[in-house]
């Protein structure tokens, strides 16, 4: 159950960048390689979003692919489960260039008009 | 009311790294190599440790144990007189799944750094968790023992493709199991391709040299890049 300790995380990132306003849309990037299993992450995301910016707030989980890259002969391939081998040449020195990502991508926050007006 | 998008583009496990970067910059202040050792209950974590880190030539060590609940594996360190540090997860039932790097730093005014030369950081039995979470460590190894069954790397890619050293645990059971050796070998071939491993026994103390070995190694830094 890891992913209440991400669902924290990712309230966290937030209300690092919400500046106190309450916050909509939450957008998720999930590598393919990262063990999170979106169902989980989205049940613990609203338990831990009570209270804080994010409540009652969507998370939207886009899942990135995997994508693998070989050293030796520079092939890249996109993967949905192992082998890591490297389809053209063998190898095993390979490296992932897409699918380790763990990111809020963006949020969607509501403002007052009048702060708006302010500002300009 | 009207409606802003914010681009955030930040790892949700910054706050994490961050902190585990100030437990690695402790550790190498004081010459100290991290490993952390992790795999499922059961596998034999504390029993390969207890094995080798009371006579590792020329190496001092320390044990931190990572448990939900209580000191039982910290108690089997204590007795060969190596320095143990215990963290709980939590205090009463159902705590974390895993260590993660502030719980580390917690402990780090309690581990005599000065003193050792390498520190073990056994995580909490867990395949899936742990392998989310740097905790400031050098290497990683993990315990796969010989009972959990040969689809285990094909289960738990992350976590076996997250470590440095697999060590295959409890090879005397070989004779009495259905666990083909080779075709998990295999399977862990497929999801790290070329990462070392040993085949041991706890037990009959087969293997244990090359355990003790590369952890005098990874103490001497020769293995692993800094």
């Amino acid at each position: 159950m890891h992913e209440l300790s991400i669902a924290s995380a990712i309230v966290a990132t937030v209300e690092r960048h919400a500046g106190g306003s309450p916050v909509t849309v939450v957008r998720v990037r999930v590598g393919r390689l990262r063990q999170v299993v979106p169902d989980s992450l989205e049940f613990c995301f609203g338990m831990v979003a009570r209270e804080s910016v994010c409540e009652g707030a969507r998370l939207e989980l886009e899942v990135v692919p995997a994508v693998l890259r070989c050293a030796a002969c520079e092939h890249e391939w996109e993967i949905e489960a192992p082998p890591f081998w490297c389809p053209e040449c063998a190898g095993g020195d390979v490296a992932a260039v897409r699918g380790e990502e763990l990111e809020v991508e963006s949020i969607e926050i509501e403002q007052e008009e009048s702060a708006c007006i302010a500002r300009t | 009311m009207h409606r802003t998008h914010v681009r955030v583009l930040e790892d949700v496990l910054d706050a994490n790294g961050t902190i585990a970067r100030a437990n690695r910059a402790d550790f190498d202040r004081e010459g100290v190599t991290v490993v952390n050792l992790m795999g499922s209950p059961g596998a034999g974590k504390t029993t390969v440790l207890e094995q080798v880190v009371g006579s590792l030539p020329g190496v001092r060590v320390g044990v931190l144990e990572g448990d939900v609940k209580g000191s039982f594996d910290a108690d089997r360190i204590a007795a060969l007189h190596v320095p143990v540090t215990q963290i709980n997860t939590d205090p009463s039932f159902g705590g974390e799944c895993h260590l993660d790097a502030n719980m580390v730093r917690s402990a780090v005014p309690m581990l005599p750094l000065a003193e050792i030369d390498l520190l073990v950081i056994e995580n909490v039995g867990n395949l899936v968790c742990p392998a989310e979470f740097q905790v400031g460590e050098h290497a990683r190894v993990m315990v796969s023992s010989v009972t959990e069954g040969e689809d285990k790397p094909l289960k738990y890619p992350l976590m076996f493709r997250a470590c440095e050293l697999v060590l295959v645990n409890k090879i005397d059971l070989l004779p009495h199991l259905d666990f083909d050796l080779d075709k998990f070998l295999y399977h862990l071939d497929a999801v790290q391709p070329g990462v070392t491993h040993i085949e041991l026994s706890a037990k009959t103390g087969e293997g244990l040299d090359a355990w003790q070995d590369w952890l005098v190694k990874a103490a001497m830094r020769e293995r692993i890049p800094a």
